[in-house]
């Protein structure tokens, strides 16, 4: 089987549309929120802070704690009750090894920070947006990093390869689908997030993790903007 | 807040002032309603005070009808404190600070009648609609009540039913029919610190506050919801000079609506 085109006329290799903005939440120590078309992620930084229950504090380093969540009104079905799910449970753990490598911990010893990612609007896509946008509330709270995380979902629907699967391709039903979801460390190319489901052959991944390293660069480029617009620097801001 | 800090907003207010500037009775600036911002939702919206920011979302289920009102819908409001919102808000259960949120905003919508529940009734004793009003903080500066419930209402507002054919609900289509109400309830909480008035109070003043009291209000004035907080009694002279404070700024803030 052949898939065409994409319903809302993207390029295979073409994400939705990106909207990217630092310092949304105007209490916490960063933020930003990031956009894929309808899927909207908003993130918010607070700490270094001291970290209770005192039991958790590690006095050779500090703690990352990343919390996932959707709205009650954030999905096109029914209401999503709050408190959490097995789902967000996960999505929660897996942001956390995602934005991990970037940040150097050792700096705050008996801290925490905590990132608290909410979705006030989602159509497939979430925790990548949620991860980009985390990855520039992180930089807005000044914290000491070696690069910023971009995120992005790929992945195989029918015979082609695509970029930022929305919800029709998610649910695609002529054909077999794979979602992707994987976030690159740009500077080093290394990736820090990767998951799947659904099939897909070992060239078909290889092709899928190169595109998605390709439009990660391209989204890099506007959290960087983003970040920069924030703070007025103009250039390359070295 | 320590004791000091509190006899500076005390000693400040003999003055008629706050201490960002304002006079007692003042509202922050702007005061801004953004309906329909997520997609996702039935009715939605935003509303800013100052630099507080709540959103307000409406989703509508088909349900089965109460057992003694088998004739009736309903609306079930629900309050989240985000941690993203506030530094000391945390994760987890919602506490008493978000379930009593979550009950004045409720209050303030089901007892002004402003939603007919006999009109929400698809097929009596078997089908109704729930309308599911939910508030989220995603700035507290101060003043949650009066954001929440004005977000919620706005929301309802805002809101369409999706298509139901009588046995399933498509959630990607909307009806286009909106939520009949039938008028406009508005919350007003007005603080009482040492022995003056205040409204729209910042996060620093709400430590610093005796007592409050949130008054909802009809356009004609009438009252139809109240909730009392804090940890000072009241003067029947206090609750009526609070009420006045509550329906006059009460016609304020419904410009926002509009």
């Amino acid at each position: 089987m052949v898939y065409k085109k994409r319903k809302d006329g993207r390029k295979f290799d073409e994400a939705r549309k990106i909207e990217a903005k630092v310092g949304v939440v105007k209490r916490a120590d960063g933020s930003a929120s990031f956009r894929f078309g309808n899927t909207w992620a908003v993130a918010a930084v607070y700490g270094p802070r001291e970290l209770y229950p005192r039991f958790l504090q590690d006095p050779s380093k500090g703690l990352l704690r990343c919390n996932y969540n959707m709205m009650p009104f954030s999905s096109r079905g029914e209401r999503v009750r709050p408190g959490g799910s097995r789902r967000s449970k996960e999505i929660s753990m897996v942001t956390q090894k995602a934005l991990l490598p970037v940040l150097n911990l050792d700096e705050y010893p008996n801290a925490v920070v905590d990132v608290f990612i909410e979705l006030p609007e989602t159509e497939a896509g979430s925790r990548t947006a949620g991860i980009n946008a985390a990855s520039m509330a992180l930089a807005d709270a000044g914290l000491l990093m070696k690069d910023l995380v971009s995120s992005v979902s790929v992945g195989r629907v029918d015979d082609k390869i695509v970029v930022d699967l929305d919800y029709a391709e998610e649910s695609y039903d002529d054909g077999p689908v794979a979602d992707i979801p994987i976030a690159i460390l740009p500077k080093s190319g290394n990736v820090s997030l990767l998951q799947m489901d659904g099939l897909v052959s070992k060239d078909q991944l290889k092709e899928a993790v190169e595109l998605g390293k390709k439009a990660c660069a391209k989204i890099y480029e506007i959290q960087k903007k983003a970040l920069k617009e924030k703070y007025n620097v103009k250039g390359d801001g070295q | 807040m320590n004791e000091d800090q509190k006899q500076h907003i005390i000693t400040l207010l003999e003055s008629d002032k706050r201490l960002d500037g304002r006079k007692p009775l003042d509202y922050r600036k702007p005061v801004k309603v953004e309906p329909g911002f997520t997609s996702t939702a039935e009715g939605s919206a935003k509303v800013t005070i100052g630099e507080t920011e709540v959103m307000a979302g409406v989703k509508m289920e088909v349900g089965t009808p109460y057992p003694d009102r088998p004739g009736e819908g309903t609306i079930i409001c629900g309050a989240e404190l985000l941690p993203l919102s506030n530094p000391e808000f945390e994760s987890g259960p919602p506490g008493i600070q978000a379930i009593e949120l979550a009950r004045i905003v409720d209050r303030g919508i089901r007892e002004s009648k402003t939603i007919e529940f006999k009109k929400l009734c698809i097929k009596e004793g078997e089908q109704v609609w729930l309308i599911l009003i939910d508030v989220v903080t995603l700035n507290d500066a101060g003043n949650l009540f009066d954001a929440s419930a004005l977000a919620a209402y706005a929301a309802l507002q805002n809101a369409t039913y999706p298509k139901f054919d009588g046995e399933k609900l498509d959630y990607k289509e909307s009806s286009g029919k909106k939520i009949e109400l039938t008028n406009i309830p508005l919350s007003v909480t007005v603080c009482k610190i040492g022995n003056k008035f205040i409204v729209d109070p910042t996060t620093d003043e709400e430590k610093a506050i005796d007592a409050r009291l949130t008054v909802a209000t009809l356009e004609d004035g009438t009252l139809c919801a109240m909730q009392k907080g804090g940890d000072v009694p009241l003067t029947p002279e206090d609750i009526s000079e609070m009420v006045d404070i509550a329906t006059e700024k009460g016609k304020e803030l419904r410009q926002a609506l509009k």
